[in-house]
């Protein structure tokens, strides 16, 4: 990759950042060049993003119908699956998958509540909407 | 507050490894770090999940660069983990306090600086502490790949160091003990560069290396992309992630240790490692020219083809079994 050839695509995943990628320059050395963002970049990181963005609001609507628990939303949302959550939380994964049942997760303890929040960053309050 | 330069690399550890000899008075690129490391690599992990696809790393677990330059420059690194995070904090302010640049693991989830589209659960994010700000009380970071040094609250920070799942930092610091000093390069260069060869050549495991390159052309040309051309996508977007957009320097670190190349040509005064770095250049290319097909293909821009994708792999693979085979010859 030559110094031209660097991407400069500004790239919105970035969100103004710039990277540090290795081109060769007239000299012929290699060197730092600081890079806007390549599309392909863009395209890969949207992709995961986007497919997780789609889970939680898959389990947004769920919530909504009553079929889940504010839980699976907000793992989710907070970009993790059970097993992450489970290493997290210390809970075993079917401990878990059983609060994702609405009329358990209606009588989880304030201890346990709290230790989901503190897992995800959120606060009880929170942690009880789903939003 | 201490006298700390910072600098932008393109990858977290040999960025931190870099600045932070640097700092004890001996300048080392981050090209020369990663590649006198010996931490060029490849694998393909399909038994390690992350959000239920395999693993493909560019390059050597994490900690292979810090430890790695422990022997060619005389180094002691000293490495504390932590139970509690009460512990862990007291620590680092106390190393701070006494004026020491701090190396950290990190989760990337829980750094609020970070880009919120580039924010998963990736543990083992290295950073420098070089201070904590009088007033607010924030952390004052190095951040390799950012360009500029950047703050953090201290409970953000926390739940960054005390992150848990696969990889789990639990509070990690390191910091130097002694100082390094300039090795004998005509001694420790041709042993990293021979040390980069067995790695890709000759691994006892058909996941590692080049054979780990055809192992994942096998995979790709497996995938469903008729009947599953969503998770079909998953798949080969996830391996292109782990090449250019988790910090690599582009083309999965074929550019930074072409660049290690060049440094090492200029030190040892051979010339073939200069052909040899320009090879290696063209090869990161091909590495790019795959993940650009690769993304054309997720956005339906040309048919996807797990079967030229495959191919593709396997063009690199022979490419780059030719090219440490001539590395190892020029070592």
């Amino acid at each position: 990759m030559l110094d031209s050839e660097v991407p400069q695509e500004g790239n919105s995943t970035l969100a103004g950042h710039r990277k540090a990628v290795y081109a060769r320059g007239d000299d012929g050395k290699l060197h730092i060049v600081q890079s806007a963002g390549w599309e392909v970049e863009e395209i890969v990181t949207r992709q995961a993003v986007e497919d997780l963005n789609r889970l939680a609001e898959d389990a947004r609507q769920r919530v909504i119908a009553g079929q889940t628990s504010v839980l699976e939303y907000h793992m989710h949302k907070a970009r993790m699956d059970v097993p992450l959550l489970s290493q997290v939380t210390g809970l075993w994964q079917w401990r878990i998958r059983r609060h994702f049942r609405p009329d358990i997760f209606a009588g989880l303890s304030a201890g346990l509540l709290q230790r989901y929040g503190e897992a995800m960053g959120l606060s009880v309050e929170q942690l009880k909407k789903a939003e | 507050m201490m006298e700390f330069q910072h600098s932008h690399a393109s990858h977290c550890e040999s960025g931190v490894m870099s600045s932070m000899l640097r700092h004890l008075g001996l300048p080392i690129s981050e090209a020369m770090a990663f590649g006198l490391s010996s931490a060029l690599s490849f694998a393909y992990l399909p038994i390690i999940k992350i959000n239920g696809l395999p693993l493909v790393a560019y390059r050597m677990p994490p900690k292979f660069i810090i430890k790695g330059l422990q022997k060619p420059l005389g180094l002691k690194m000293r490495f504390e983990t932590f139970r509690s995070p009460e512990a862990g904090e007291q620590r680092l302010d106390q190393l701070l306090a006494a004026g020491r640049l701090v190396g950290m693991q990190t989760s990337v989830f829980w750094l609020p600086y970070m880009p919120e589209d580039l924010r998963f659960h990736f543990n083992a994010h290295n950073v420098l502490a070089y201070g904590r700000d009088a007033a607010s009380g924030d952390y004052q970071l190095s951040d390799p790949v950012v360009e500029t040094t950047v703050t953090c609250a201290p409970a953000d920070l926390r739940r960054a160091r005390f992150a848990k799942g696969v990889l789990a930092p639990k509070g990690l610091l390191y910091y130097p003990e002694g100082k390094p000093s300039e090795p004998d390069w005509a001694k420790v260069l041709p042993k990293a560069i021979k040390k980069t060869t067995r790695i890709l050549l000759d691994s006892p495991i058909p996941i590692i290396g080049v054979r780990g390159i055809r192992r994942l052309a096998n995979a790709i040309q497996r995938l469903d992309a008729t009947g599953n051309p969503a998770a079909a996508k998953m798949f080969i977007g996830q391996v292109v992630r782990m090449q250019e957009e988790i910090g690599t320097g582009g083309g999965g670190f074929r550019f930074i240790y072409a660049a290690f190349l060049q440094e090492a040509a200029e030190r040892l005064a051979r010339p073939a490692l200069n052909e040899l770095s320009e090879t290696l250049v063209d090869i990161g290319d091909e590495w790019r020219e795959f993940a650009l097909s690769t993304a054309r293909m997720i956005r339906d821009r040309e048919p996807l083809n797990p079967v030229k994708l495959a191919d593709k792999l396997r063009a690199v693979a022979d490419r780059e079994q030719t090219f440490f085979r001539d590395l190892r010859r020029a070592a």
